[in-house]
């Protein structure tokens, strides 16, 4: 690729070399949402009864699982300035269509290759609005959620399928040994560290920064915007439609209502994170953190029988004050030191 | 100058407000684009009315247009605010919990006060939709923060808000029954045959569409939307303009709200869930462009209108409701398909390359 030898121009975060971007880690979003998330496990862990018992880790991290898997793609998506709000509506596209064929007597050993092949197309219908057709993301996405959700409903129905065998759906619950962790947080580990890898230590990584930060000085830089971003949304799809697959199983019912209003909560959870909704700056320890932090607070409120209407409040409050404080910073920075860096709009 | 090709058929009826009849040469070839796509909403829902009356012939009667009309009429309040907010190049994701917080203020206000005339609870539940509005618009103009984030995170906030309300007071539903006569009749209600609540719609959108194109204020919403950067440099208070924005368009959500109470009279704390995405879908179909500068409320409305018709009409013309949501959605693309083809052609012919007419 031709994106090795161009200079990347000036993505913010990441592109000063892996180590000056470590040492910048704490001065940056990524490094204040990780802390607040230490320090709230702690503190809940010291106060909140149960918390830390493996059992709740359990259930917490099962929690996690979808929303974590879907992060993933849709962070690198939303880094390049663009975004998938048709997510929830593929992973329950995916779900029904999962419910259908099992019912018509597939295999799931067939059914879930079939699912994320579907997930590729409903990824590329995407992609090749927005890069084809150069379409806004926002608007292709709000159409596709209707749309996908639409056909989950006209495959499946208002019916659930549910009896799939138990082999599979008490493996997608089940733990590691005795030590709470759901065994599927091994194979989401695993994707975790290639995102990351892919985002901060490849040059792939570093033109989806590009992309972010000036669409027209990433293409002048020999980068294909075009096909990179068409790849994304497709990788998106396929993973949605993997969460679909999980999905099914965890809750051991396909339905073409499944993760409903869920694509708010992951792009809550990414922005949070610190990751720019302009595209360009943020990072993968926020994202993660972030996802982390909604979680467990909701987990810990919940255990300490706080009402449900409070935690959607929380959740809102994190959010606002997430992208709100960086900008009273910079604004503050700003004021003493006036020479500086004008701040990012 | 030659006419452009039009591929709308000649024969659609003028829709009064479409078509904003300017004698001004320099940007006639604009609003006669602006125009042609609304004529194109027009178009197809008037196929979509007289395909369906084909099928049915029932589907046209009075009682199923009153229907038809008092079921688009929540949905064309939203979307007649959410224009506003968008041609700045803004969105309110938030507009489905305003709603839900008013219409429960609406009935809470009811079961305390049965007596409070109609009018003040209509401005109650504004004003509540008002402040609920000057909170995200003070956000997104003083902190200079993406709305889309903003009203992500109030939408969030608002719906807590309401629930915490509901199940704090006691009352987690409001039923017919607790409210006063005199409110309920409103939603049934008719003027000369047409269902006051729609009534209400139309005033709000031509009030609203008025001021967008006539008031110097209104026109600076389009500047502001189509280059922020520019609309500052050449004076408009911009912040100043996207919180008023903000604020009318929380005042009709929380009209919308009062609207919801009169026709659904069942209040808890889940109305209006969801609704933001619709009310951002009729603005879309209706040819508002979702990064701001261009569109009308006329068009978001006719929006709104067709939106609600496919829901009423699949079922008339034999086809499974499940397929409402999947219409819904291809329409949304067709829809931004269409504005992209237009824009293009709209700059090639502004470029003056291609004056031969197509």
């Amino acid at each position: 690729m031709a994106v090795d030898t161009a200079p990347a121009p000036a993505p913010r975060t990441s592109a000063e070399g892996p180590a000056a971007s470590r040492l910048r880690l704490l001065g940056t979003g990524d490094g204040v949402i990780t802390l607040v998330l230490v320090a709230f496990l702690v503190i809940a862990g010291l106060t909140v009864e149960g918390f830390a018992s493996t059992r709740n880790a359990g259930f917490l991290l099962l929690d996690v699982v979808v929303i974590m898997l879907i992060a993933l793609p849709l962070t690198l998506v939303i880094i390049t300035g663009e975004i998938d709000l048709s997510v929830a509506s593929t992973v329950g596209l995916s779900s029904a269509v999962m419910g259908k064929l099992w019912f018509a007597g597939l295999p799931l050993e067939l059914i879930i290759p079939l699912c994320l092949l579907l997930g590729v197309v409903l990824g590329a219908v995407n992609g090749l609005l927005v890069t084809k057709l150069g379409l806004p993301s926002l608007a292709v996405t709000i159409g596709t959620l209707a749309l996908y959700r639409g056909l989950a409903f006209v495959v499946l129905g208002d019916q659930a399928v549910a009896d799939f065998p138990r082999s599979w759906t008490t493996w997608a619950i089940s733990s590691i040994g005795t030590t709470g962790i759901p065994v599927v947080v091994v194979p989401l580990l695993v994707l975790v560290v290639i995102t990351g890898v892919v985002l901060h230590a490849t040059p792939i990584g570093r033109a989806l920064y590009a992309m972010g930060n000036s669409e027209d000085a990433a293409r002048f830089s020999g980068i294909d915007v075009a096909r990179t971003k068409l790849w994304l949304f497709i990788v998106t799809g396929v993973v949605a439609a993997l969460g679909g697959v999980y999905w099914t199983l965890r809750y051991g019912s396909a339905r073409a209502d499944n993760a409903t209003g869920l694509e708010l909560q992951v792009i809550a959870a990414i922005l949070l994170g610190g990751v720019s909704i302009f595209g360009g700056r943020g990072g993968l320890v926020g994202v993660i953190a972030g996802v982390l932090l909604l979680a467990s607070v909701r987990n810990a409120l919940q255990l300490v029988n706080v009402p449900s209407d409070v935690l959607n409040i929380v959740t809102g409050v994190l959010l606002i004050v997430a992208v709100v404080a960086p900008q009273v910073a910079a604004r503050l920075r700003r004021i003493r030191r006036p020479r500086g860096r004008p701040a990012v709009p | 100058m030659s006419a452009p090709a039009t591929h709308q058929p000649a024969t659609v009826p003028p829709q009064p407000g479409a078509s904003p009849d300017s004698g001004r040469r320099g940007a006639s070839l604009v609003q006669r684009l602006v125009a042609m796509r609304e004529m194109g909403i027009l178009a197809a829902l008037l196929l979509l009315l007289v395909v369906t009356e084909i099928a049915n012939p029932r589907f046209l009667s009075a009682q199923n247009l009153r229907d038809l009309l008092l079921s688009a009429s929540i949905l064309t309040v939203l979307a007649a605010g959410q224009t506003v907010v968008i041609i700045t190049r803004n969105v309110d994701l938030s507009v489905g919990s305003v709603l839900g917080l008013s219409a429960y203020a609406t009935g809470t206000l009811l079961v305390k006060a049965p007596g409070t005339p109609v009018v003040l609870v209509v401005l109650a539940g504004m004003a509540i939709g008002a402040v609920c509005g000057a909170f995200n618009g003070a956000i997104v103009a003083v902190a200079k923060v993406p709305s889309l984030v903003v009203t992500l995170g109030t939408l969030y906030i608002f719906r807590g808000l309401d629930s915490l309300w509901a199940s704090s007071s006691g009352r987690l539903q409001i039923n017919a029954a607790d409210l006063p006569n005199s409110f309920k009749s409103l939603g049934g209600a008719s003027l000369l045959g047409i269902p006051v609540l729609f009534l209400v719609a139309l005033v709000v959108v031509l009030l609203v569409g008025f001021c967008l194109r006539n008031y110097r204020s209104g026109r600076e919403l389009y500047g502001i939307g189509s280059e922020p950067e520019a609309a500052r440099l050449s004076g408009i208070p911009v912040g100043r303009r996207v919180f008023a924005a903000f604020v009318i368009n929380g005042a009709l959500a929380g009209l919308a709200g009062v609207l919801y109470a009169a026709r659904f009279q069942t209040l808890d704390a889940t109305a209006g869930t969801g609704q933001e995405l619709t009310v951002v879908a009729a603005c879309v179909v209706g040819g508002v462009a979702i990064f701001g500068g261009s569109g009308t409320v006329y068009g978001a409305a006719l929006g709104a209108l067709l939106l609600t018709t496919i829901g009423t009409a699949l079922p008339q013309l034999g086809i499974s409701p499940f397929w409402r949501n999947a219409a819904v959605g291809a329409l949304i693309l067709a829809a931004i398909v269409l504005d992209r083809t237009l824009s293009l052609r709209l700059a090639r012919r502004l470029r003056g390359r291609n004056l031969r007419g197509s």
